[in-house]
């Protein structure tokens, strides 16, 4: 069975005036049609990373060093410039952080809205913009012809991110790659946004990669959750699986330290230590220095990731069978 | 945006009375309107009669109410030189340093913006470290040895350009200019090229340290991200965002260009305003010489309020009160 | 360690060594400083003396060309004098003024920034609207203006006489701005810091907190500045004289003697602008360097641009 996007072993380096540092220890995931899919860690996993690698906006001095994207059957990797322009935006839409810094300030909404719908399709610009109205009508933007005119400061937070979500759909996209999209929000938006990704998906055949530190977030929204530590993928499962009975140590720190899964009263969890950066990783298996169960070998050795039980599980740990 | 054109007008006019206030001190203190009036062969009686009529001998207050009640009206005083008043010879002179500066203007936009943004989009080639290094040399070379090298380049060595003057002028309801003939555009060149010159590292620096700034923003990225063309991608998007900080120091500098004038026209023989500062100063005709102060004082803050108002205008984020 | 030592190890020490354009303007800068400060041992010829030398001599080309005279080895001026003698001493005056006028600048910037930055208050308003109004019109058109009312004030014979202490303190007075605004912002960094509270608490006089204890460390940002602005008052003496508004053809400086000079490029004698231009431009570019070079190691945030 092909799937819609599948990526293998991909390695990324960041090339500094000391050497080569590594971002992304080969990584493999595998996404269909409409499936929604949750990449999560803290900040500096590596998770962002992966993202922008699917569609080469690897900002320099970053570059894909192994591993094949394929996407809908193409070697994304070795696609030309004018190749994967072709792609961005059209058949896979990425949606950023904060909305505030995606919108381009001094150009108005119409006008970010339908130089994507051009940039891809040869249409006229009434058509243009009719496709535009229409987009900003399905995330639910209330007198959307007003705000065709206006300029990103002129819409509240909220707003603005159903806006880069309508532009994401303006080309009817396979896949939605959206990046801490609602990290920027307030919590009660975020709620709304989230919503709206998730209905999005289901009505317009998309799938999604939701990239998050959240797991509150990712539980509600994803069918299967990948979790990343320090460039490499630790666990990896349905989301139902991997909430309910996490298997490596990191991803149970993690669901512990969620708010819900404790008893009101009681202190919150956090596991102790710092996910370490690029340039310091520790040997053998990079989370054993903040590890409750961690044993000799996993400071020599990094231990793979291997299928455990059943449901398409995979750990990496020595210690988890 | 009413609010903040009143504003910004409140704030030049304020500026221009201290102007005047320095102008007149000088004047003051150093200026001597009885020989303006009736030269240097008076009996000292007969100065302090005049002394008197002229309201000399007033406070301080009086008098320099009456200098800016006066400067309102146009009377900057009378050159002892020229024998006509102050303004009249200024503007009569005017034509010659405006064109010279918008030349020069021109001659910035033209060049400094396109060596900008390319050395910005890549930053790593030839053209861009050429282009960088000489701005840093050409910052330790002063203006007046540049013009003067390009004469010696241009008018002595190759003969293609001339080195003095204006050359043929074509007067239009009382402005000379030297934008109607060949012969005066040829003349236009040099000297503009030595004040661009100035300015032209400074320019060159920004453009690119604003385009890079631009490029590294988020919504550049959501940019490529859409897949745009990157011609697109650099001429609209980043292109208009590195413009708005670009126009208010290009309007500050424009007003500053009127004042090294004072630097070049007296190199290529201009007669323009700031050949005619220089020669005030030769002449001791400090009525002139205050004048001078006052006009370009004013140009400068003048220029400055309305790109100012141009920026909130062009600046979707001043025009439009966001809600918050 | 005392402080030789610590300059030896010091990182200062270990990137200019490091630093191939430093060292090179480094050594240049030094060779010209020293040669300015010998100039009377070594010049051919002492060219404010008048009996040295004969207008017949006037426009002579350097040794090389033909015309040349062996005892002008860069040709005469328009006076007759030795072109190489002439430019040394004019690049004497033209350091003397230049590091005179960087004293009196940051003096009085020194002052201005460390009142302001430390009292705070409606002084520190006030000082800083000055300090901004003058700092928003170039140097060296404040330079001009005041050396324009200077003209007129004093003449243009007694202008000519007191040339060299007038041009020190046009230069100074109209370049101090930028001093009271570093100083000022690292004051204010400073202020709030513990060793000030300390010594308030003890009960230290304040003057004595702000010349003993804080003024020190407001020092490093004033070292990096002080060499990019002697090359600025460099620049601004050569353009005054050049305009005619500071050293007088009979003592001149580099300025003066392009001025001198430019007219008779037209005839041919192209040498007496040439030679000096060049000296210029190479003494301000190795400063500018050296300045830049210090600021980068020193602290790269400041004075950009």
């Amino acid at each position: 069975m092909s799937h819609l996007l599948e990526v293998k072993d991909l390695e990324v380096k960041f090339a500094l005036r000391f050497g080569d540092l590594t971002a992304i220890d080969g990584v493999s995931f595998t996404l269909d049609k409409r499936e929604r899919l949750g990449i999560v860690g803290e900040s500096g996993a590596g998770k962002s990373v992966t993202g922008f690698a699917i569609i080469n906006l690897l900002s320099k001095p970053g570059y894909i060093s192994a591993g094949k994207i394929l996407f809908e059957g193409q070697e994304l990797n070795q696609f030309s410039e004018e190749e994967i322009r072709k792609i961005r935006g059209n058949r896979i839409s990425m949606i950023f952080q904060d909305p505030m810094m995606t919108l381009n300030p001094v150009l108005t909404i119409s006008t970010q809205m339908v130089e994507t719908v051009l940039a891809h399709h040869n249409m006229s610009k009434s058509d243009a913009l009719d496709l535009a109205l229409e987009k900003l009508k399905k995330v639910y933007i209330p007198s959307p012809e007003k705000r065709l005119d206006q300029y990103p400061h002129e819409c509240s937070g909220g707003m603005r991110q159903r806006i880069v979500i309508a532009i994401a759909l303006l080309t009817n996209p396979s896949l939605i790659i959206a990046d801490e999209p609602s990290t920027a929000l307030d919590v009660t938006i975020q709620a709304g946004i989230m919503d709206l990704l998730l209905e999005l998906c289901e009505t317009e055949d998309m799938g999604l990669i939701l990239i998050t530190h959240d797991l509150a977030v990712v539980s509600e929204v994803t069918e299967k959750i990948v979790v990343m530590y320090a460039g490499k993928i630790v666990e990896a499962g349905s989301t139902e699986a991997i909430i309910h009975d996490p298997k490596h140590p990191y991803t149970q720190g993690l669901i512990k330290a969620l708010p819900g899964s404790l008893q009101p009263g009681s202190r919150l969890y956090q596991i102790p230590g710092m996910m370490p950066n690029l340039t310091s990783i520790p040997r053998g298996c990079a989370f054993h220095p903040r590890c409750t169960i961690s044993d000799t070998i996993c400071r020599k050795e990094a231990p793979p990731l291997i299928s455990v039980s059943d449901h398409d599980r995979m750990v990496a740990c020595h210690l988890v069978k | 945006m009413f609010a903040f054109i009143v504003r910004r007008i409140i704030q030049a006019i304020f500026v221009m009375l201290i102007i005047s206030l320095v102008g007149f001190i000088i004047q003051h203190s150093i200026g001597d309107p009885v020989r303006d009036l009736v030269g240097e062969r008076v009996t000292p009686a007969e100065r302090e009669v005049i002394r008197d009529q002229l309201g000399l001998n007033d406070p301080f207050y009086t008098q320099y109410f009456r200098f800016v009640k006066k400067a309102c009206r146009g009377d900057l005083g009378l050159s002892f030189f020229y024998k006509k008043p102050a303004l009249e010879v200024i503007v009569s002179k005017a034509p010659a340093t405006i064109e010279l500066v918008i030349v020069t203007a021109l001659i910035l936009i033209v060049v400094s913006i396109p060596a900008g943004i390319y050395a910005a989009i890549y930053p790593k080639s030839w053209f861009s470290r050429i282009v960088m290094a000489a701005s840093t040399v050409g910052v330790a070379i002063p203006v007046f040895l540049t013009a003067i090298a390009l004469i010696y380049l241009f008018a002595v060595e190759l003969n293609w350009l001339p080195s003095y003057g204006r050359g043929e002028t074509v007067n239009l309801w009382g402005w000379e200019s030297g934008f109607f003939t060949w012969d005066g555009l040829k003349h236009l060149i040099l000297p503009s090229a030595s004040l661009a010159s100035i300015m032209l590292p400074l320019f060159i620096r920004l453009v690119r340290a604003e385009m890079m700034e631009v490029l590294e923003t988020e919504y550049i990225k959501f940019a490529w991200a859409k897949g745009l063309h990157r011609e697109r991608v650099w001429f609209v998007h980043a292109f208009k965002n590195t413009l708005l900080p670009v126009i208010t120091v290009f309007g500050v500098q424009l007003g500053i260009l009127f004042a090294f004038t004072i630097l070049t026209e007296t190199v290529f023989n201009w007669h323009g305003m700031g050949f005619m500062f220089l020669e005030a100063v030769e002449r001791s005709d400090t009525s002139l010489l205050v004048a001078y102060l006052v006009v370009v004082g004013v140009i400068f803050v003048v220029v400055n309020t309305v790109v100012d108002i141009v920026y909130g205008f062009v600046n979707p984020m001043v025009r439009i009160a966001g809600t918050k | 360690m005392n402080a030789w030592n610590r300059f030896k190890s010091s990182y200062l020490l270990y990137s200019f060594k490091r630093d191939p354009l430093a060292i090179l303007s480094f050594s240049v800068l030094s060779v010209l400083v020293v040669i300015c400060i010998l100039a009377p041992v070594l010049t051919p010829y002492n060219t404010y003396d008048t009996a040295t030398f004969d207008i017949m001599d006037a426009e002579t080309p350097p040794v090389w060309m033909e015309g040349g005279d062996e005892s002008f080895i860069l040709g005469t001026d328009i006076q007759g004098r030795d072109l190489l003698s002439t430019m040394i001493y004019g690049l004497r005056v033209s350091l003397l003024i230049g590091v005179g006028a960087v004293l009196l600048q940051s003096f009085i910037g020194i002052l201005v920034g460390l009142f302001s930055g430390y009292f705070g208050g409606k002084l520190d308003s006030f000082l800083m609207r000055i300090t901004d109004i003058q700092f928003s019109i170039p140097y060296l058109i404040v330079a001009i203006f005041t050396s324009a009312i200077f003209k007129l004030a004093f003449g243009v014979g007694r202008y000519a006489e007191l040339a060299v202490p007038l041009l020190i303190v046009i230069i100074g007075v109209s370049h101090w701005p930028i001093y009271a605004r570093t100083v000022r912002a690292s004051v204010l960094g400073e202020r709030n810091k513990e060793y000030v509270e300390a010594a308030r608490v003890i009960g230290i006089s304040r003057w004595q907190i702000m010349f003993r204890h804080v003024l020190p460390n407001t020092l490093t940002p004033v070292l990096v500045i002080s060499t990019i602005q002697v090359a600025e008052a460099v620049m601004s003496e050569a353009a005054l004289s050049f305009l005619g508004l500071g050293m007088p053809i009979t003592k001149p400086s580099l300025g003066s003697l392009i001025r001198s000079g430019f007219e008779y490029i037209f005839s041919g004698s192209w040498w007496i602008t040439f030679f000096p231009g060049i000296l210029l431009v190479i003494f301000i570019l190795v400063i500018l360097l050296l300045g830049d070079w210090l600021r980068d190691v020193l602290n790269p945030k400041l004075y950009k641009g």
